[in-house]
């Protein structure tokens, strides 16, 4: 397909505003003024963009949940915090084309009639922050943001807002809270933030890629959007690759292909023509998949059908030289630093789940490993946590010792005589293998 | 790439602060983005590291009186996230990726290469303050697995030899 987040990849001086505008940008931001908000979401709704950062929600549908008639003010905030692992992709957007990614800010900001918007983006990305400060002086310079934009009475204000440094963050309620100055952690919900967001007002949290989309649906319309793809699964996509491939990086192609188009076509296969042995569809929070199962659809319904989910697109492929429990072990690393600690199954099974991979790492494994794995997991899914950021390490390690079981009862017959004994679960305070921190 | 080392302020100078008004300025100008004081708080903390390289309990007392709360909630924001220096950083700050992408493409090797070659474990320090050891959690750059990032600066698709390199650059300039 023709590439269109990724356009100005590879073109001189992408950066700059006069490239941009160049390539008919703002367009979409002249056309959207023109009209009433309530049109502009319609537009959106028609195009049936879902929202890119993981959930899959539909984007306008999340825009006229904010209430019409509320009469002080709106926020639009765009979630750039991007630290779901195997994720670079909203990166790649800022590098080279930062002001697509104002101009969906400011649509969406007047379809939901906000005159502030506040762009988090992860603390580690300096450069990128930098970057989107440029953009937004040209911008404003060259009056696209400000008071009475273009003479249409409509104002708006975008602020760049730096997070420090927590993967949680990037839920939107926990960025909510980051951005009033507060520790990162999730809200119950409901209220949603439509209603209830940030500073109590209406709020609509869009991730930097959906947003990118909306400038291209304004000029080029929602037909032609829902026209990429497939049906309830439209537009272009950036799957973002890395791990055992021959060529990793970002590939924007229509949502729906197979992951072995991606992995064998655009990526050039496995490193070394080694074997597919398994890879993580959408982020290290969705449940693992097999190199059996590499034909299931890039796509947000036909990867919930196969039991897993597009996530943000952070495809992390492992070949046969990878170790189950390494893997599963590293992502419970993750989940374990990155837990905010509020609720008991996130905090406590994301660390217990650490210690066991731990020891059997270190060649203690016991015979009821597993299923404690799994039992841990089972009561940390499905709504037993405040946010999802207990499902997102419940899912993807139970996945991973169902579907690699043997490997996991391979280190049981190989462990210490010692741990096969019976001896309750303790803390592991031995050695600690794995690479985690 | 030219990485900007850390100057960090010595703990007997910020052990009081008083904000001078280019602080000022700038803190008024983080103030007027959003509908309260509070939200300025991490700005504000990012705007005191720049400057002093590290956020001392003296700042934070400084940041609690500047945006009335009080120091404990200060404190309580600073230690949730983990890039608030609250000791002197060493001057350049290896964060090196430990998640799966730059785990499985050759981050584990990395790893202990600049263990070997600096002589310090993760959250280790160097005797002449120069380089500081960090084991991080994904950067968002998986592409470029193994990745470490350098004060501000990414620096991808590493392997030994160009660490070395980007390290020699960096102890020469000091």
């Amino acid at each position: 397909m023709e590439a269109v987040l990724l356009r100005a990849r590879g073109v001189a001086d992408s950066r700059a505003i006069t490239t941009y505008l160049a390539a008919g940008g703002y367009e979409g931001w002249k056309k959207a003024l023109s009209m009433t908000p309530e049109a502009v979401t319609q537009v959106v709704i028609d195009s049936e963009l879902r929202g890119r950062g993981g959930a899959g929600f539909p984007t306008g549908r999340k825009w006229s949940f904010v209430p019409k008639d509320h009469p002080g003010p709106r926020y639009l905030i765009c979630n750039a915090d991007e630290s779901e692992p195997g994720t670079f992709k909203d990166r790649e957007i800022i590098e080279y084309d930062p002001h697509q990614v104002v101009e969906g800010v400011a649509i969406a900001s007047y379809a939901i009639k906000a005159a502030t918007a506040y762009i988090y983006i992860r603390g580690e990305f300096v450069r990128w922050a930098n970057i989107l400060e440029e953009a937004i002086a040209e911008a404003r310079a060259r009056g696209f943001l400000g008071r009475n934009i273009l003479g249409s009475g409509a104002d708006l204000d975008i602020w760049v807002h730096r997070g420090a440094g927590a993967y949680i963050c990037g839920e939107e309620t926990a960025l909510i809270e980051s951005i009033e100055g507060k520790r990162g952690f999730p809200r119950l919900k409901p209220p949603f933030p439509a209603v209830v967001g940030v500073f109590g007002k209406p709020t609509v949290v869009n991730n930097v890629e959906t947003l990118a989309c909306v400038p291209h649906i304004m000029t080029r319309g929602a037909a032609w959007f829902a026209s990429i793809g497939r049906p309830r699964n439209t537009g272009p996509k950036l799957f973002c690759v890395s791990g055992h491939v021959n060529r990793p990086g970002v590939y924007e192609l229509p949502l729906g292909v197979t992951f072995r188009e991606i992995i064998y076509e655009h990526c050039g296969g496995i490193r070394g023509g080694r074997k597919l042995k398994a890879f993580f569809p959408g982020g290290t929070s969705a449940p693992i998949m097999t190199g059996g199962e590499v034909d299931v659809q890039a796509d947000f319904d036909a990867c919930a059908q196969a039991g897993t989910m597009l996530g943000s697109g952070g495809i992390i492929v492992l070949d046969e030289t990878a170790d189950m429990v390494d893997v599963a072990d590293n992502v419970a690393h993750f989940y374990a630093h990155e837990s905010c600690g509020q609720c008991t199954p996130c905090r406590e099974g994301s660390d217990w789940c650490m210690d066991i991979l731990d020891r059997m790492l270190a060649g203690h494994a016991r015979p009821g490993d597993p299923d404690t794995l799994l039992r841990i997991c089972r009561f940390s899914s499905a709504g037993m946590t405040i946010c999802p950021l207990g499902d997102a390490y419940a899912l993807p390690i139970s996945s991973i010792v169902n579907k690699f079981r043997p490997e996991f009862e391979a280190r049981i017959v190989a462990a210490a005589p010692l741990a096969q004994k019976k001896l309750p679960v303790l803390p592991w305070a031995g050695p600690r293998p794995g690479f985690g921190v | 790439m030219s990485t900007r080392p850390i100057e960090a302020a010595r703990p007997d100078e910020v052990t009081t602060v008083t904000f001078d008004s280019t602080m000022e300025e700038r803190i008024a100008d983080v103030l007027r983005r959003y509908p309260s004081a509070r939200a300025a708080l991490l700005p504000v903390l990012w705007l005191c590291q720049e400057r002093y390289g590290w956020i001392s309990p003296g700042l934070m007392n400084a940041v609690a009186e500047r945006l009335g709360e009080s120091p404990a909630f200060v404190e309580g924001v600073v230690s949730f996230y983990t890039m608030y220096y609250t000791e002197p950083p060493a001057r350049y700050v290896l964060q090196v990726c430990t998640t799966l992408s730059c785990a499985a493409c050759g981050g584990r090797p990395l790893v202990e290469h600049l263990k070997g070659r600096l002589g310090i474990g993760f959250g280790g320090k160097t005797a002449d303050g120069l380089f500081q050891l960090v084991g991080v959690q994904c950067l968002g750059a998986c592409g470029g697995a193994p990745v470490v990032q350098i004060n501000d600066d990414y620096y991808e698709n590493l392997d030994a030899g160009r660490l070395d390199t980007v390290l020699d650059e960096l102890k020469g300039r000091g």
